[in-house]
């Protein structure tokens, strides 16, 4: 007596191995799709912007004219705001990251501000250009300025560097410090010595990243109201600013077909200037990184 | 010789006690004063929430001086710019940004969760180490340039297929907005899916099942906390983002789930207005504090649920 039915078997078997390529092949191709879309998005932005690209273009300022519009404030505004944003988000999150893991008692208020920061992370920046319009902008008064705007940067930042560092302080191994006490050091001496140093190429790749995020951030700088008609270097931290992705904005928004490639050159300046910051990273990691 | 030696010994012993009291005191002082400050460090981010909290609380309450609640959350008609009889009902910006959504999230979830099934599943861990920093790479670009690549790209694209579409409309950033997540789902769910422990993989394919059986019924559910909360944080950031559907989506803030005309998001409400529409002070303006508000709190439930299904769900597979 046969038990099995060999051909309803054999179909069926079929037709599981055929559902099993099928699905194979839509994984890959869901893969292949995303960095097929990245490089489409690449090429769009370089065939369309590359042309703009001058001398003329990284020194004039924006102009009502296409060919002469120029990136000099924008690019400098970043620069300006990026002043700001790096040492008093790194000051802040740093501090945070070494207060909460390394002296924070394990009480409610700590998990408090754990759970806080996480929740920061999670707000939308916007929100966080309205916390900036409403306290620095017109309560302490700053007015519409590179100092309002940097400020408000660096508390969007502040929650991905807090993390981070957490991460790369957790990972310096425990012996190291119980040494550093052996030898009779005091605990701040042990931080500054030996924890910071070990956990240095972490927190600056995070920090980095974070700080890349911050660069490419329109939305909370335009509800502070960044300008973009701007036509100085800004140096005075209460002047008016415009950043890049501002000034990409409004070349965006205007009627004109040929300010969609002056803003694509403009991105193209963007993109390289993030390129660089995360080539910095990537080779401080690479240099630095010891393994315990 | 030997005495002045001697002495000499003994007067550097001092000057070293001296200096290492000195040094000891610089120490206690510090050891006293760091933790002080570290802590004011980690005041300012519980501070930072209290303002936004703040912020968005009173500037709230006097729109609600003005507009009743009830007008505001059940209004279907959201026209803050009319001299007279201006409208804010908040339900066609929820509609606006419910469609984006939506659609970015048939984007991303299907080819975000298809990337993280083949970088844990199927790729070669070479493979996996090229194309996960691709991915991020397609994390790190700012939004600006998501949102020319919707308008200069995708929308005329998307046009020569669907001629009735209009410019602006809330397809394009959609899934513009879609492919921006493809990152955020694809790297926390492979993270979930590599946890599990690969026993149960063998465990399943000893028993006869085919590769793509063990996903689907083995893998795929013992990672289920982990994708539905990587999906859940799309969702909130999917809510929140700004510029894609500033640049393409429009501002016009109708209540209708038609995704080809124009429409408009809370966020892209809160820029028309920061862009001058509305001056300091009158009603318009603070408006766009409570739109901020029923973001914030959406996003906020958002980002709370997904540390729930994380929580909740922490299994122990070992």
């Amino acid at each position: 007596m046969n038990m099995l039915d060999h051909k309803a078997m054999k179909k069926r078997m079929k037709r599981r191995f055929r559902m099993d390529v099928l699905q194979r092949l839509f994984f890959v191709l869901a893969t292949v799709a995303s960095l097929l879309i990245l490089l489409l998005l690449l090429y769009q932005i370089v065939k369309q912007g590359i042309s703009y690209i001058d001398f003329g273009f990284m020194t004039q300022f924006s102009s009502r004219i296409p060919a002469d519009a120029g990136i000099a404030a924008a690019l400098w505004g970043t620069i300006a705001l990026m002043s700001i944003v790096t040492p008093v988000s790194l000051l802040l999150g740093v501090g945070t990251a070494l207060y909460l893991e390394e002296y924070a008692p394990r009480t409610a208020f700590t998990r408090f501000v754990e759970l806080n920061i996480q929740t920061l992370a999670g707000v939308p920046s916007i929100v966080f250009g309205l916390l900036g319009l409403t306290v620095f902008v017109y309560a302490i008064g700053l007015g519409q300025s590179l100092l309002a705007g940097g400020l408000t940067m660096s508390l969007l930042a502040l929650p991905t560097i807090v993390v981070a560092s957490q991460e790369a302080l957790r990972s310096v191994p425990r012996s190291l410090l119980e040494a550093s006490y052996a030898l009779g050091a005091t605990k701040w001496r042990t931080l500054r010595s030996v924890v910071l140093p070990a956990a240095f190429p972490g927190i600056l790749t995070g920090c980095i990243l974070s700080l890349s995020r911050a660069v490419g951030e329109a939305a909370p700088l335009l509800v502070i109201g960044a300008l973009a008609f701007i036509h100085y270097v800004p140096v005075n931290p209460l002047d008016g600013f415009t950043v890049l992705p501002i000034q990409i904005f409004n070349w965006m928004s205007r009627p004109q077909e040929e300010f969609h490639s002056v803003a694509a050159a403009g991105i193209l300046v963007l993109l390289a200037l993030l390129l660089a910051m995360n080539a910095v990273a990537v080779l401080l990691r690479n240099r630095k990184q010891k393994r315990y | 010789m030997a005495l002045s030696k001697r002495s000499r010994s003994v007067g550097s012993v001092r000057m070293l006690i001296r200096h290492n009291r000195k040094h000891h005191r610089k120490e206690q002082l510090l050891s006293k004063a760091v933790p002080v400050l570290l802590f004011t460090a980690a005041s300012i981010s519980i501070l930072t929430t209290i303002g936004i909290v703040w912020t968005l609380a009173t500037e709230t309450t006097v729109f609600f001086q003005h507009i009743s609640i009830t007008h505001f959350v059940t209004g279907k008609e959201w026209l803050p710019f009319f001299r007279t009889n201006a409208q804010y009902g908040i339900l066609p910006l929820i509609c606006g940004t419910f469609l984006v959504t939506v659609i970015a999230m048939m984007v991303a979830v299907p080819i975000g969760l298809g990337c993280a099934i083949y970088l844990s599943e199927y790729a070669s861990d070479r493979m996996r180490r090229t194309v996960k920093p691709l991915l991020e790479i397609l994390a790190g670009i700012p939004t600006i340039v998501y949102g020319f690549f919707a308008l200069t790209f995708v929308t005329p694209m998307l046009q020569t297929i669907i001629p009735k579409l209009q410019f602006f409309n809330a397809l394009s950033p959609g899934i513009v907005i879609g492919i921006m997540l493809i990152p955020t789902i694809a790297s926390l769910s492979e993270d979930a899916i590599h946890a599990v422990p690969s026993s149960f993989r063998e465990g399943s394919l000893g028993l006869g099942a085919t590769r793509f059986e063990t996903t689907v019924k083995v893998v795929l559910p013992s990672a289920l906390s982990g994708i539905l909360a990587s999906v859940v944080l799309a969702v909130s950031r999917a809510m929140g983002e700004t510029m894609i559907v500033v640049i393409a989506g429009g501002a016009t803030p109708v209540l209708s789930l038609n995704p080809m005309q124009s429409i408009q998001t809370l966020t892209a409400y809160i820029v028309q207005v920061s862009l001058g529409d509305a001056p300091h002070g009158t009603i318009a303006y603070y408006s766009m504090y409570a739109v901020g508000s029923v973001l914030f709190i959406f996003t906020f439930f958002m980002n709370m649920a997904a540390r729930h299904i994380v929580h909740r769900f922490k299994g122990g597979y070992s």
